[in-house]
């Protein structure tokens, strides 16, 4: 087995995680990492923001980059939270929106806004659409309800 | 990169991580109980959002009294005379009209005193400040909207927001109350916290209550006999089972 450790590559591998409630994107993705450095002793420290203060998934991530990190040869991987800058939707990539847009979620606009704009259906494209709930199954999603196609979807909320 | 060693209160801070953890537990007793499926989840995420700002703020609580407490510790291990929290968040709210109301009074009072801690000198406090500040917009647009939808309703929606907020109203004046140490001074939110919230009243044609404050305390660790039923259900699991793990 080849050992990447020291090669600079401990950005891509950590950057390749799928977020654990939507595995359509990475956390690359969302902007949930924010920085990795590692020494060419094999050492890791990541440092990765929650998308809202109770995000449930941060557990699980803090552990699939030490599972995943530690498989890839490095010997000691540290996660710290970080709360600054405060995560927002504007930084994630159009790749992961569209991604998203795939999975069947809503991806958020340019945010945060007050005043709710029209959300784009992601099952049939129509803009005749409107919000059942402002919270919806997890803290970053709002739920909505088509009514061209009749579909319920979730909305990634603007924040 | 080296923090300075901060000059901010152990008890201030705590005082709010308890009026959000407190909250937070009464948010959850909706879960499966909230007027439709949609609501469970609200009030379930808007708990959420509150437990987790709990947590940052008792985290750096531990860190300020340097006596190695973490946050669960302080969570957990705390009986109620050692909580902080103010009055309103610790009685039961079975009523959806005074959840409503609490939420609105509540959420107007978190959003203009994280504004104001985000732009503060406690650069730990300004970063958890500067994130739930985010989420408190949504908590105060849902109440917002569930006080004038039932206010503005049928005959017997609005007397139920009117008396749900004549419930709740002797329980605002403590939020405002001096604290030791306070990083944004507690009386210089209110002109700005009372003014958002009798917008709201005005939209939801309820009037402003006139009704005496009630004793308060919470800052000081006097609560109601309320606080301690919450906190045996609150903490006894992690009593019963130290160290227990999912």
């Amino acid at each position: 087995m080849t050992s990447i450790v020291g090669g600079g590559g401990a950005w891509k591998i950590a950057a390749d995680i799928p977020d654990p409630e939507l595995p359509v994107v990475t956390i690359a993705d969302l902007g949930i990492l924010r920085d990795v450095t590692e020494d060419d002793q094999g050492r890791v420290h990541v440092r990765i923001t929650p998308t809202y203060s109770g995000c449930p998934a941060m557990e699980t991530i803090r552990t699939d980059l030490i599972e995943t990190l530690t498989a890839a040869g490095y010997r000691h991987v540290d996660v710290e939270f970080v709360l600054a800058p405060a995560w927002t939707t504007d930084w994630m990539s159009e790749e992961a929106k569209a991604k998203l847009r795939a999975y069947g979620v809503a991806p958020p606009g340019a945010g945060p806004v007050s005043v709710p704009l029209a959300v784009r259906c992601p099952q049939c494209g129509s803009l005749d659409t409107r919000e059942s709930s402002r919270f919806g199954s997890t803290a970053c999603k709002s739920l909505w309800v088509c009514r061209a196609c009749r579909e319920p979807f979730d909305h990634f909320k603007a924040i | 990169m080296i923090t300075p060693p901060s000059s901010t209160p152990f008890s201030y801070v705590l005082g709010l991580a308890d009026d959000a953890l407190v909250s937070a537990q009464r948010m959850g007793w909706w879960i499966s109980r909230a007027p439709q499926l949609e609501e469970d989840l609200a009030l379930a995420n808007i708990g959420l959002d509150q437990l987790g700002q709990a947590r940052n703020l008792l985290t750096y609580a531990g860190e300020l009294e340097g006596a190695g407490r973490s946050e669960d510790d302080l969570a957990y291990l705390r009986d109620d005379r050692d909580f902080r929290n103010v009055w309103l968040v610790e009685r039961p709210q079975t009523d959806f009209g005074v959840a409503m109301a609490r939420l609105l009074v509540f959420s107007a009072w978190q959003a203009e005193l994280y504004a104001a801690l985000a732009l503060g000198e406690d650069p730990t406090l300004a970063a958890i400040a500067g994130k739930a500040v985010k989420e408190v917009a949504y908590h105060l647009d849902h109440a917002r909207r569930w006080v004038v939808r039932l206010g503005d309703g049928t005959e017997e929606s609005h007397a139920r927001m009117q008396v749900a907020l004549e419930a709740e109203w002797p329980y605002v004046e403590e939020l405002f109350g001096p604290v030791d140490g306070a990083v944004v001074d507690p009386v210089a939110l209110r002109d700005a916290v009372l003014t958002t919230v009798e917008s709201v009243l005005a939209e939801a044609t309820l009037v402003v209550p006139q009704v005496a404050p009630a004793r308060g305390g919470g800052r000081r660790g006097l609560h109601t006999e309320d606080l301690g039923y919450l906190l045996a259900e609150m903490q006894h699991l992690h009593r019963s089972h130290p160290g227990a793990t999912w």
